[in-house]
């Protein structure tokens, strides 16, 4: 699978990063060469493989249903960088 | 052109837990802003996320109430995108192996047939914060209380072909949440939300039209009028020429209207992929069976109980058993001692006229159902009869004791003594010669003339089988 211009400049904006009109050919070779990498896999037999969630072979530990938590606030709106009747402030997403 | 209309829903329910689905903040409603919001909901580096286990007994409960396959290993998968009241970036929901499968739900219709939907999955997932956006100096304010908040989106398969059915399934699993108990229902609160999709198509034809996607419902009452809005709209577009979009769409309930939030071409590219921090759940087959064991009667269950048990009709019974509470002091009221019928009608008329104008429910009602059984027990065994008890009801709701204390405290007993009676009836007859004349010339509707006479001097309280009796034989003798 080869990615193009118009698929680097998807995933950069899907990603919120700006990139350099000059260095988006460059991109797209480089991840064309991991996916195809990883597309070496495609050949090996796998049908009697249960797929793999995570690498390690256990089972999600649970927690018990109570409320450990105390109000934190003050500290946690101290590194805030704006903060007004208790919100955190950020800049209008909607019009 | 007849159109057919194909509707899917989309089900949030918040769930009943105290805290968190992956940290030990609280989740109880209306707290200051940003006071239950931890450093795992906040996202700070370092933070690990782990699973609430009565997060997934509520799923398991679900699941095995509508009859679904239950997914024995589930994985929970990032969501990816961006959002300020989303703090990490992603939401953690389930992809492709959810902890409910493939079930279906029997839902009974105004017409008084009933429908099998398919759902065709319910997973669990985390709430996000709430954005305010009125003015902060240009600026939105973000409030994370609600962001951790453990929900359950139940998805249904496209199967509802009109309104009526979509609503009408909505409140079915409404229903069903709150007889579970594993959500508190309030949909004022946001804790059950409903997405509808829709979509019409020429009657006969197969294939599905394009969707739209309808949000911010609040009520069954908006999600009936926002369908039926969006219905109308995707007709006079197509009738008009014009092509149906995909699109979500938000409600407005105060225009009445649904307006355009985004089209699907340009965003949702979620990038779902495993959640390195959570393991697979897996679920054992004896967790499974104590959930089983462990199950409430259901509403279907409970409807049809309650017909044959307690020999009431469909629409009475349907009453009782809307809610669980409900159904619950029912049950208590007749082992108490009322008689089902006149329990029925008590409890759904009169308790619940009472409660409505008072602005209570149940759970706050100011008469016990022992009380009320205490009640129905004194008109079965005509103590009073059932007009006296009205009065008699109102004195137990302001909490002047229990039926026997009100009726013996104001003399209500009923006479049944026609010794007692007697004197009262002569002189009723020997004051009103006139209408005793007119009876015995024919006109024998006055007899319930006579009947009012004495009991307004009896101040409703002689028996008025027995006024009745004492009444024809004294005018046709």
């Amino acid at each position: 699978m080869s990615l193009d211009r118009s698929d680097i400049e998807k995933i950069a904006h899907l990603a919120r990063m700006a990139v350099d009109e000059d260095r988006i050919e460059g991109y797209a070779t480089d991840l064309s060469n991991i996916l195809g990498l990883v597309a070496q896999m495609d050949d090996v037999e796998t049908d009697d493989v249960t797929p793999m969630a995570h690498p390690l072979h256990m089972a999600q530990r649970l927690r018990v249903d109570e409320v450990t938590e105390v109000n934190r606030r003050e500290d946690f709106q101290a590194i805030a960088p704006k903060v007004e009747s208790d919100l955190y402030l950020v800049p209008k997403v909607i019009e | 052109m007849q159109w057919e209309t194909v509707i899917g829903l989309e089900v949030h329910a918040q769930l009943a837990t105290k805290s968190k689905i992956f940290s030990g903040a609280s989740t109880a409603y209306g707290a200051a802003p940003n006071t239950q919001a931890c450093n795992v909901d906040l996202a700070f580096p370092g933070v690990l996320p782990v699973l609430n286990r009565e997060a997934v007994n509520c799923a398991l409960k679900f699941g095995v109430a509508v009859g679904a396959e239950i997914g024995k290993r589930s994985v929970f998968a990032r969501k990816n995108y961006f959002y300020p009241d989303l703090p990490k970036g992603y939401q953690i929901s389930q992809f492709e192996l959810p902890i409910v499968g493939k079930g279906e739900l029997t839902v009974e219709l105004e017409s008084g047939e009933s429908k099998v939907i398919g759902i065709t999955r319910a997973h669990l997932e985390e709430d996000a914060g709430k954005s305010l956006h009125e003015d902060f100096h240009g600026l939105s304010g973000i409030d994370l209380n609600r962001a951790g908040t453990p929900l359950l989106e139940i998805v249904s398969e496209p199967d509802m072909r009109s309104i009526k059915e979509a609503v009408a399934y909505a409140r079915k699993i409404h229903q069903l949440v709150v007889y579970l108990g594993i959500c508190d229902g309030n949909m004022q609160e946001g804790s059950f939300r409903v997405d509808a999709n829709l979509s019409i198509r020429p009657y006969g034809q197969e294939a599905f039209g394009t969707r739209t996607e309808l949000k911010n419902i609040n009520s069954f009452r908006f999600l009936e009028r926002a369908l039926n809005y969006e219905l109308e709209r995707q007709i006079d577009v197509v009738e008009g020429g014009g092509r149906i979009v995909q699109e979500t769409r938000l409600y407005d309930a105060d225009k009445d209207e649904t307006r355009s939030m985004r089209s699907k071409e340009e965003a949702n590219d979620y990038r779902y992929f495993p959640d390195p921090d959570l393991l697979p759940v897996e679920i054992d087959e004896s967790l499974l069976e104590q959930i089983r064991d462990e199950m409430p009667e259901l509403p279907t269950a409970k409807l049809q109980r309650f017909i044959q048990t307690y020999a009431l009709g469909e629409k009475e019974a349907n009453a009782l058993t809307a809610s669980r509470p409900l159904a619950d002091y029912f049950e208590a009221v007749v082992n108490a001692g009322g008689e089902t019928k006149i329990a029925a009608n008590w409890v759904t008329m009169e308790l619940g006229g009472a409660l409505n104008k008072a602005g209570l429910n149940l759970a706050n009602s100011p008469v016990s159902p022992e009380q009320m059984g205490g009640l129905l027990k004194r008109i079965a065994d005509k103590t009073i009869s059932g007009k006296i008890a009205k009065q008699v009801f109102e004195a137990i709701w302001n909490g002047e004791g229990d039926a026997d204390t009100v009726i013996k405290a104001k003399g209500l007993k009923q006479i049944t003594d026609t010794g007692a009676m007697e004197p009262i009836v002569d002189e009723i007859i020997a004051n009103n010669p006139k209408q005793v004349e007119q009876f015995r010339a024919g006109k024998e509707k006055l007899l319930g003339f006579f009947v009012g006479q004495v009991m307004k001097a009896t101040r409703g309280k002689a028996n008025p089988e027995q006024v009745n009796e004492l009444l024809l034989k004294k005018l046709k003798a």
